[in-house]
């Protein structure tokens, strides 16, 4: 009898013990797919350093959205900044702290072009409008001086899945294009007046990689990692811009200004004689005002962390760091964090 | 059979083990009868939530939605006649082309074949069901489309582009693409089961059809004709499979909602629809049009079992015999 006690205790002990080393904190977040690969990286490091444990469900922009909405997370993750309709439907108040930056690249399959393709604005248009429909057409020959274009049928890939990298091209689409504002839009998934859909990058790569003549736009990394060709796009300050890391950054930078105002603003088509011209950031969704000040300020702890030292892991990944105006205007907003309306992060 | 087998417990026996047996027999047969009921639980469940998820759709739209072709996320305006045509005619041409694929399979392994042959091609038959729909996907984009697009397309356009079916550029992906990978997805359900029922039939229809002086060929039309409702029921499963297949129709059908008379021209299902815009769908009216889709696709399903059900029944002139057991 006394023997089983004693067993019992010290079974209780050991329960009590391994549950006592647990991690000081226990965050969860859900949303986009986009920037998983940064996201899971950093909440790896970050544990490591603080022992702060973060978990995130990579279940979709749109998803993670929903989640926010029922309250179900302690934050949101979002390649599209919610609009002032979405931001009115939610129970609390909602921030948004730009994470990283990504491209978006047009890949296209012309094998023996003496030099790499280049675009305007307005042929990109029109040919995913379905107006310009062969290759030997006088006006991509007018962007490209001196290289033989073949007569083949132009092939516009779009992405069939509803994703981010939809929502960054069609907007650029609907800033450079008045017919694509007004016929299509900007959204995750829109009603394409022409060419065909292939599921996720992967499959908008297999079609342009496999149909000569075929144009496709791919995340930027995605079209790094596989060696994809891709085409230059004329920027606002005319030049015809290469997509990288670097000129992706310099378009955020072009566009510091209004982000400053709205961090929300699209950043495509920004100003800046080095940006590439089709680029968008992604979003952690946060509560401006939360029940637990715990949480609430381990929350608002890692994003100062990862806007320093986390910036400095997201290139090995093929994400473009955010310029120093935008790691500002964040801080500001992390000023704006309250937990039962006190402050919760003191600052820098 | 006769009453008194069918029912144990009347055999007569020691009567203390025929209350027990009695008593195990009900609560076997409840047991059973529960599992059955859960299958039609689950069913009533889905038809609810999908009905209740599609309520502000339904609403909104009404009838228009499923003879509306626009679909339209920016406008929030939805109609699904694209994605019900794309899936009726990849699964009906899918049909077409295996259905004499596996049905010719089953009765050459049934009937013709040498017994270590048709172990062998059973067994690879059987493989092929097991391969995930993935892998067909990613063969149909990297494989066949190159294929369609250099040697079969270019021949169709040029040889039978008079047809509207055959007209269009030769891109590889597109609705004769998704028919022709469905199609290979569902021989094994074709063949496998069918080489089954076609095993089932009593040998002494053959027998006697050899004994009339049949020929070889003769005396297996009599046994396919024994075999009818079941290879009917295999027909079905397949017809299933090639409706609600998604992620191997997805990847080379094209993906685009417009309505074409070409086989050439790119389309998309009901189900790639879902599966490809579900996870990003942003506004409420959006999810709601996307769950219909899934209410029409099941009640899609539905019309065509209960159609084929009728088929059976007026093929077999309602007998149900050994060979009609599946």
């Amino acid at each position: 009898m006394i023997r089983n006690l004693l067993r019992a205790g010290a079974v209780t002990a050991l329960l009590v013990l391994a549950a006592a080393p647990a991690p000081a904190q226990n965050l969860t977040g859900a949303g986009a797919t986009f920037p998983y690969p940064i996201y899971s990286k950093w909440f790896d490091v970050y544990r490591q350093k603080t022992g702060v444990q973060i978990n995130y469900q990579s279940i979709g922009s749109g998803a993670g959205i929903q989640q926010v909405k029922a309250g179900t997370v302690d934050f949101g993750a979002s390649d599209a900044a919610l609009s002032n309709d979405r931001l009115r439907e939610m129970p609390r108040r909602i921030l948004h702290f730009p994470t990283v930056a990504g491209a978006v690249a047009l890949a296209y399959n012309l094998p023996g072009l003496a030099r790499p393709l280049q675009l305007t604005p307005e042929l990109v248009a029109g040919i995913y409008l379905g107006k310009i429909t062969n290759w030997n057409d006088r006006r991509i020959a007018a962007a490209n001086p001196g290289v033989s274009l073949p007569v083949a049928p132009i092939l516009a890939v779009h992405r069939s899945d509803g994703s981010g990298t939809t929502n960054i091209f069609t907007s650029y689409l609907s800033a450079v294009s008045v017919e694509w504002r007004e016929v299509v839009g900007a959204n995750t998934s829109v009603s394409w007046p022409s060419g065909v859909g292939g599921k996720g990058n992967e499959g908008v790569a297999g079609l342009v990689r496999q149909t000569p003549g075929a144009l496709g736009y791919v995340e930027l990394a995605y079209a790094k990692q596989n060696g994809l060709p891709v085409t230059l796009v004329k920027n606002r300050a005319g030049r015809f811009m290469n997509p990288s890391l670097a000129s992706t950054t310099a378009a955020v930078s072009g566009a510091a200004q209004a982000l400053a105002k709205d961090v929300r603003t699209p950043i495509v088509n920004a100003p800046g004689p080095d940006a590439y011209p089709i680029c968008g950031l992604t979003f952690l969704l946060v509560y401006q005002d939360s029940k637990d000040p715990v949480r609430a300020k381990a929350l608002a702890d890692f994003i100062s962390w990862a806007m320093q030292d986390g910036q400095g892991m997201v290139e090995a990944l093929d994400y473009a760091r955010l310029p120093e105006a935008v790691i500002k205007v964040n801080e500001a907003t992390l000023r704006m964090l309250t937990a039962n309306g006190k402050p919760v992060f003191a600052g820098r | 059979m006769s009453d008194a087998l069918t029912r144990p417990a009347l055999i007569a026996g020691a009567p203390r083990r025929r209350r027990g047996a009695r008593w195990a027999d009900a609560a076997y047969r409840r047991a059973l009868g529960a599992l059955a009921l859960l299958v039609f639980v689950v069913v009533a469940l889905i038809v609810y939530e999908t009905a209740r998820g599609a309520a502000p759709s339904i609403r909104a739209f009404g009838w228009r939605f499923l003879v509306g072709t626009e679909w339209d996320p920016v406008a929030d305006r939805y109609g699904a006649l694209p994605y019900v045509f794309g899936t009726v005619v990849s699964s009906a041409l899918a049909m077409l082309l295996a259905l004499p694929l596996g049905l010719g399979t089953a009765i050459y392994l049934a009937e013709l074949a040498p017994h270590r042959v048709d172990q062998v091609i059973s067994f690879v038959v059987e493989l092929l069901a097991s391969i995930p729909s993935i892998v067909y996907g990613i063969w149909g984009l990297f494989v066949l489309a190159p294929f369609l697009r250099t040697f079969v397309e270019p021949w169709l356009i040029q040889h039978l582009g008079f047809l509207p079916l055959f007209q269009g550029f030769p891109f590889g992906i597109g609705m004769l693409n998704a028919g022709l990978v469905l199609a290979i997805m569902v021989v094994p359900t074709i063949a496998s089961l069918s080489r089954e029922i076609l095993l089932a039939t009593p040998p002494s229809l053959r027998e006697a059809a050899l004994a009339l002086g049949a020929t070889r060929a003769e005396a297996i039309s009599v046994t396919v004709d024994a075999a009818r409702p079941g290879i009917l029921g295999a027909v079905i499963l397949a017809l299933g499979r090639a409706v609600g297949e998604t992620m191997a129709v997805t990847m080379v059908i094209g993906n685009t909602n417009r309505i074409s008379a070409s086989l050439l021209a790119p389309g998309s299902t009901m189900a790639s629809v879902i599966a490809n815009e579900f996870t990003e769908a942003t506004g409420a009216l959006y999810l709601s049009a996307l769950v219909e889709v899934a209410l029409v696709l099941f009640v899609l399903t539905l019309v065509m079992n209960a159609l084929a059900r009728l088929l059976v029944l007026w093929a077999t002139g309602g007998r149900s015999d050994a060979a009609g057991a599946a």
